[in-house]
């Protein structure tokens, strides 16, 4: 999108999650924002998670529903008093329907600065394939 | 309508009261102001990054959430009582044959300027980032910590 190249960025306060169903601890969740995009050998998705580490992100698989949960631990020391505080921190949830085209055995995650990147392969048999026509 | 019976008599003890009411005031408090409470009740809604800002007795520290950028990415000067800080956030173009399904990070530049209750010692200010957040430590100047003073008397 070229026209956002020197447009400035704009602060978006973090959504929370809506939902029916409680936590056990309380605390407010996050909905992380996430870029999916397609290929044709696999599906990508980028969530912009800050101050989450590998060993508290969970990834979840289950009957074609992928959640991605992160625990996030409050980075101040106990003897800080709060000045200003302009954006919460808490937990991030989201979960997405997968269709049987992933291969879901595949699928591989990397952290890094606190964006998630989730490679989804597609499976074997959905790759767009030529098929040759042969003449008679 | 079915009434559910529930035995919780007496209330006091069941479960957690507070934490249900905290967020029934969030959610209201949320269609009230029309946006989320946080962003339209704090002095500088809308400029990016949202920051907190936290202090013990010998310093300043500043947190940003800033994924995505790299520590050599960021421009952050500081003057004797106030904090700047400057950047870009580029996402990184993907192959030209992808089709994209949904999009909701955006990237763009930003520039701040955040003015601190009292004089920094500039020449030791620390700032680090890690997993997307930005840490800055401000050490307050000498002259704005409180000192005891002993009183003497007969």
């Amino acid at each position: 999108m070229t026209e956002s190249e020197n447009k400035a960025l704009q602060a978006k306060g973090k959504s929370e999650v809506v939902s029916n169903a409680e936590e056990t601890k309380p605390g407010p969740i996050f909905t992380p924002a996430v870029d999916i995009f397609e290929t044709d050998k696999e599906l990508i998705l980028l969530a912009d998670m800050p101050g989450v580490k590998a060993k508290d992100l969970t990834i979840d698989l289950r009957e074609g529903v992928l959640a991605i949960s992160t625990k996030v631990d409050p980075p101040e020391a106990p003897g800080e008093v709060g000045i200003l505080r302009e954006y919460q921190e808490g937990n991030y949830y989201r979960k997405f329907n997968l269709s049987d085209v992933i291969d879901q055995s595949k699928i591989e995650a990397d952290l890094k600065d606190g964006v998630l990147r989730l490679t989804l392969p597609k499976a074997e048999s959905v790759a767009p394939r030529k098929i040759e026509v042969k003449a008679a | 309508m079915i009434f559910r019976r529930v035995n919780t008599w007496p209330t006091w003890h069941w479960r957690d009261q507070w934490g249900e009411m905290d967020r029934l005031r969030r959610e209201l408090n949320a269609l009230i102001d029309g946006s989320y409470s946080q962003n339209a009740t704090d002095p500088s809604a809308g400029v990016f990054p949202l920051m907190n800002v936290t202090e013990d007795n010998n310093n300043f520290y500043i947190r940003a959430e800033l994924p995505g950028i790299k520590a050599g990415e960021l421009n952050i000067s500081v003057t004797g009582d106030s904090f700047s800080i400057s950047g870009e956030r580029k996402i990184p173009e993907e192959q030209s044959n992808s089709k994209y399904h949904r999009r909701e990070r955006e990237s763009g530049s930003f520039s701040r300027i955040l003015n601190l209750p009292s004089q920094i010692d500039t020449g030791k200010v620390e700032a680090s980032t890690s997993d997307g957040i930005l840490k800055v430590t401000l050490p307050k100047s000498e002259t704005t910590k409180p000192k005891q003073i002993t009183v003497s008397g007969a």
